[in-house]
């Protein structure tokens, strides 16, 4: 195969993984999430090297059924899904227009800087901003919200609650 | 509470699938999960003893958070990739549950007479299961020389020290030396765990392949 057909290949099967949302956030794509980790071409087959967020994460499956069914929709009739362990994922690998996105529909974003990722207790929470009036003046409900991936505030001026994309 | 055990349904099934791609034949997470026989299942006995009131389920699984955290932590080091690969994903998680449990202990002991009453009465009776977590079975301590597995007894201490840590907050008293009930790892088990499988078992054992 020469090397034009495979890079025109590999365009066609990212744009057609930019279509696939997360059942849970519909305005993120996989490639929003960074689970994503390899595309390879293997003769007439594709495969999709894939990092699960959370051990337990029932979307993992949805995902999954719903990047075979667009390739093989789209005229890749062959594929395999792998999935990769190592390196663990981690919303660091979340896209920027992700974050992005996540904010515009009323969850707030992982913050870059990972304070809460240790063992300390009742320990100060690093500052989440509430993602409808932007005011710091948040504060943490609890570890566990809607989702495991999630947990739950609320902001002390405009009143309102929302979910925050924790850091992992 | 659902939170965490999706957690460790999905720690779960990553172990039980590299069990069954180990055991090989027509080994599967499921038939490992749902058709195995008690004396088969090498859960210590904390895990399988009944439900209780809110401070017995918050300390049990302090108890246990905090022994997954220390045994997560060393397993990321070990020679087997798939399984330190497993626990570099599983750490992060049981990270927040030991922070989300030990926080209730020392809300619920350092609360009300009643909260701190009913603490006191579940390290009673879940303080003699612990010391299983922190004992090694021959096939641990196998494994764990061999640079595979670890071996639950080198980081006793640090067990030790974190529940002193959290039970000072909490005002409540570490138990002093009690005889402690093992046998899980080994595959005998209380009658707790027949109640379990019956519920977990039952629709595959009547319906034997049966599919959605």
């Amino acid at each position: 195969m020469s090397i034009a057909p495979v890079n025109s290949m590999l365009d066609k099967i990212r744009s057609l993984l930019e279509l696939v949302t997360d059942p849970e956030v519909p305005v993120l794509t996989v490639m929003d999430l960074g689970i994503i980790r390899d595309i390879r071409l293997n003769e007439d087959e594709v495969e999709i090297l894939i990092t699960p967020t959370y051990s337990g994460c029932p979307a993992m499956n949805t995902i999954e059924w719903d990047i075979r069914s667009i390739l093989t929709q789209n005229g890749f009739p062959k594929i395999k899904i792998t999935t990769v362990l190592s390196p663990a994922w981690t919303t660091d690998w979340m896209t920027e227009a992700g974050k992005q996105k996540l904010k515009a529909f009323g969850i707030a974003p992982p913050n870059p800087v990972h304070s809460v990722c240790d063992t300390k207790l009742f320990a100060e929470q690093e500052a989440v901003q509430c993602p409808r009036c932007n005011s710091f003046n948040t504060r943490l409900v609890s570890q566990f919200a809607s989702t495991a991936c999630k947990a739950l505030y609320q902001c002390n001026d405009c009143s309102e609650p929302f979910d925050y994309f924790k850091c992992h | 509470m659902s939170n965490i055990s999706l957690d460790l349904i999905g720690q779960a099934r990553m172990l039980y699938q590299y069990a069954a791609t180990l055991t090989g034949g027509d080994a599967t997470e499921d038939s490992l999960a749902y058709l195995r026989n008690e004396r088969e299942y090498k859960n210590c006995l904390l895990m399988e003893l009944g439900k209780g009131d809110w401070a017995r389920t918050t300390l049990r699984q302090f108890f246990f958070s905090t022994y997954q955290f220390y045994l997560y932590r060393s397993l990321q080091n070990s020679k087997d990739h798939t399984l330190a690969a497993i626990a570099e994903k599983a750490i992060k998680e049981v990270t927040y549950h030991l922070r989300w449990s030990a926080e209730w202990v020392i809300r619920l002991g350092d609360g009300t007479a009643e909260s701190h009453q009913r603490l006191e009465k579940a390290v009673n009776d879940l303080w003699m299961y612990t010391g299983e977590l922190t004992t090694a079975t021959d096939y641990e301590t196998l494994l764990s020389k061999q640079g595979i597995a670890v071996d639950p007894a080198s980081f006793k201490d640090q067990w030790i020290q974190k529940v002193k840590e959290v039970f000072e907050e909490a005002t409540l008293i570490v138990p002093g030396n009690v005889w402690m009930q093992i046998g899980g790892k080994a595959g005998v088990h209380t009658e707790h765990l027949g109640y379990i499988l019956t519920e977990l078992q039952y629709l595959q054992r009547t319906f034997p392949g049966c599919e959605w």
